[in-house]
């Protein structure tokens, strides 16, 4: 089994060698790795793009906008990936993000974990049928559990979730109700002495 | 009295950095103060006549055992040799994370001794190779299987019976990663299990010399005397790998440095020191001495630097006891400044080791922090502007821009990965091929392009902006911003111009690793001896703090 720091230290070298700077390359490096241990298939798809990439039309994609879109070539899942990350200050307004046409989008997807980590929110990451709830880059959610390749995807789209509560008021109440349960009825002599503090409050 | 930390444009040129000497800060120090008080135990030894085979040795507290399972096998005299180009060694080692099972020690059997060329596993933390200095082990061998013990004089000279070349950890070749271990109490602090090899190693050298002087000649040998062992470390030759690990781990550097910082400045702080802390200081300072006049080189560099090292010692300690009055207040600011004053940068940083043996209570705190978890500092705040982003660069590097990189002595090397070795190597780009496929550690260079185009960009753009443009400058934008953070966190120097002393770099990490007798072979490696003096694992108990001195 290889290393989390070998997988790191070859998937940032071998990006440095397909022609990213060495500060994307470190980017990647670390992507990578997060991939890895969400048991996603990091090194198999940046193995694959990166002895493909001569010969895809890619895009850079540096400035993220509402709707995002490749028309007659792909979009760059490293570059968009590093655009959306650095960007995300300015995009949580934004009610849904969509791209058409991105290469290897599972190479996409770590930066919008770290999105999610960097400004405190869920995010939903689509990837045409499947979907991915990132959760502050702590996991990840996801109805998809193959090991594939992912090589196109027509339609990306990013949803930066409200932090809500997953469950109703009413189940909340009555879970709290439970929890009183434990709490001690304080008599007079408790009242006194249980907080410690004085009898008055404005000495 | 409040003492500024000294200015990081004193503190991280490579010259004061390469004058760094071991202290009580240092890895196999606070290692053998951890690990004292855990069992140790030797749980296998299944060595031949001619001391080929396999050994175990352990330390373990209520449930953690780690153990250092050592194999030695028989080597070819033409296959010997301590150049990163082998593929032999007399000995390969591994410390396993456990009780090793009879199927553990058989897979290691065949990775360990391959080094590089195996595979190791999450069980495995750190790994490491050893030759013998022939010369010395043999005579060891032929004097204790005759019923003496060997001449003290070689053994001094030399320090050692065998040395490494090498101990790799943190997910190297398959072992296990850093995260994996990092929350255990025992091993915060940089290095401890690679400490805890080369320490085991040291005490394996023992027991196989005395294995073979025993079976050499069963009826007269006797075992090596354990002052002798005592005497003895482990030898190291080291070579250009470890220096770009302190460019590649700024906030790692910036604790330990911090740590060293924090600790003059308090004690320099201290208005009143008794005698007892006085007399300690001063005894450790003399008793020092012998590790600097036993200390052997053939390197004229170093031959120079230790000659005005002891020059510059012999004449302190005579100021220490004919002039300087301890019942002044804040007697160690007085001995700092009268140091800068007078003396090389050696001897300022001999003795601000020095300074800190008194002082337990304010070293042994930070000593725990001085890991770092790089991670968390690794996105970039891109929300931040271009004229931030230029104040930090002219508030922290105001040095380094002034270097002119457009002239050629300033931009003379490279440094690059070796596709043999995988190792990193220096070179000069005018004269070698290769240098298109540049590693990111000229730093200074970099970061002057960055203040360059930052200069001629908008002020009120964000970096996020910037980036969209400058990708090309992305790393040193992140380092930037980590040195805005971390005082010490970068060298403030040129790595790659044409008055770049490499082994610097390596004598700063060795030096918090705790070694002595830095000998340099060249300007790009050198040979250095861990745990000369150290108690053996059986004297840990009760040990003396203060060994490395007596």
């Amino acid at each position: 089994m290889r290393s989390l720091s070998e997988i790191d230290t070859v998937s940032k070298r071998s990006s440095r060698a397909a022609g990213y700077s060495w500060g994307i390359a470190e980017e990647v490096g670390k992507n990578i790795r997060l991939l890895e241990i969400f048991s996603l298939p990091g090194i198999k798809n940046l193995n694959d793009f990166l002895n493909k990439k001569k010969d895809i039309k890619l895009e850079n994609l540096s400035l993220i906008t509402e709707q995002n879109h490749a028309n007659n070539s792909q979009y760059c899942p490293i570059v968009a990936g590093v655009s959306f990350l650095d960007q995300v200050g300015a995009l949580v307004n934004l009610n849904e993000i969509k791209f058409t046409n991105m290469s290897y989008p599972m190479l996409f997807l770590p930066f919008v974990s770290r999105a999610s980590e960097i400004i405190g929110r869920r995010i939903l990451l689509k990837i045409d049928e499947k979907e991915f709830l990132m959760n502050f880059n702590n996991n990840i959610n996801s109805n998809f559990f193959s090991k594939e390749i992912i090589r196109t995807a027509k339609n990306v789209s990013i949803n930066i979730l409200d932090n809500e509560d997953s469950f109703n008021e009413n189940e909340w109440k009555e879970l709290y109700k439970l929890s009183e349960e434990m709490f001690v009825e304080e008599n007079e002599s408790l009242k006194k002495s249980g907080a410690g503090a004085g009898l008055t409050d404005n000495d | 009295m409040n003492i500024p930390l000294r200015n990081p444009n004193l503190v991280m040129k490579l010259s004061r950095l390469g004058s760094f000497h071991q202290s009580k800060l240092s890895f196999l120090r606070s290692f053998l103060k951890e690990f004292k008080d855990w069992h140790y135990k030797r749980d296998l030894f299944e060595l031949n006549e001619y001391g080929y085979g396999t050994a175990v040795y352990s330390f373990k507290k209520k449930n953690r055992v780690y153990s250092l399972i050592c194999f030695a096998n028989e080597l070819d005299e033409n296959e010997r040799s301590d150049r990163v180009i082998a593929t032999k060694w007399d000995t390969a080692f591994t410390l396993f994370d456990g009780v090793p099972a009879k199927q553990d020690i058989e897979r290691l059997k065949n990775e360990v001794p391959k080094q590089e060329f195996g595979r190791l596993s999450y069980k495995e933390l750190t790994l490491s190779r050893a030759n013998k200095s022939v010369r010395v082990f043999n005579h060891v061998v032929e004097s204790l299987s005759n019923g003496i013990q060997p001449d003290r004089e070689l053994l001094a000279k030399v320090g050692y019976l065998y040395r490494t070349t090498a101990v790799y950890g943190s997910g190297k070749f398959g072992l296990a990663d850093r995260f994996r271990i990092k929350n255990r109490e025992e091993i915060y602090g940089p290095f401890r299990l690679e400490m805890m090899l080369v320490y085991l190693v040291r005490q394996f050298t023992f027991d196989q010399v005395n294995h073979v002087a025993k079976n050499k000649n069963p009826k007269k040998a006797v075992n090596l005397d354990p002052e002798i062992c005592k005497s003895l470390g482990i030898g190291n030759s080291t070579g250009l790998g470890m220096a770009p690990f302190i460019v590649n781990h700024p906030t790692l550097l910036n604790n330990w440095i911090y740590a060293r910082e924090i600790s003059l400045k308090k004690i320099r702080e201290i208005r009143n020191v008794n005698s007892q802390e006085s007399n300690l200081f001063k005894d450790c300072l003399k008793k020092s001495i012998k590790n600097i006049t036993s200390w052997n080189t053939e390197s004229e560099y170093q031959i120079e630097k230790i000659k005005s090292l002891l020059k510059d010692l012999n004449q302190f300690i005579l100021f220490l006891d004919s002039e300087f009055d301890f019942d002044q207040d804040y007697p160690f600011n007085e001995i700092y400044q009268y140091l800068e004053k007078n003396f090389g940068e050696e001897c300022i940083e001999y003795v601000v080791s020095m300074m800190m043996e008194p002082y337990d209570n304010i070293v042994a705190p930070l000593i725990k922090k001085m890991s770092s978890e790089e991670d968390k500092y690794f996105n970039i705040p891109t929300e931040r502007t271009v004229l931030e982003l230029k104040t930090i660069l002219e508030n922290k590097y105001s040095e380094i821009l002034n270097i002119d990189f457009t002239k050629k002595e300033n931009n003379l090397n490279f440094w690059f990965i070796s596709k043999n070795k995988e190792e990193p190597r220096l070179a000069n780009r005018f004269d070698e091929d290769g240098s298109d496929l540049e590693q990111p550690l000229a730093i200074a260079r970099d970061i002057k392009k960055l203040y360059e185009t930052l200069s001629v960009s908008k002020n009120s753009s964000t970096i996020a902006k910037f980036l969209t443009s400058n990708s090309d400058l992305r790393h040193v934008v992140r380092r930037a911003f980590i040195v805005e953070k971390f005082t010490y966190s970068e060298i403030q120097d040129n790595t790659i111009g044409q008055e770049i002393v490499p082994i610097d770099m390596l004598r700063l990490k060795l030096s918090f690793f705790g070694a002595l007798k830095f000998d340099p072979r060249s300007d790009k490696w050198l040979r250095i001896c861990m745990f000369q003096g150290a108690p053996l694992p059986e004297q840990l108990k009760n040990y003396d703090e203060y060994w490395i001195y007596n």
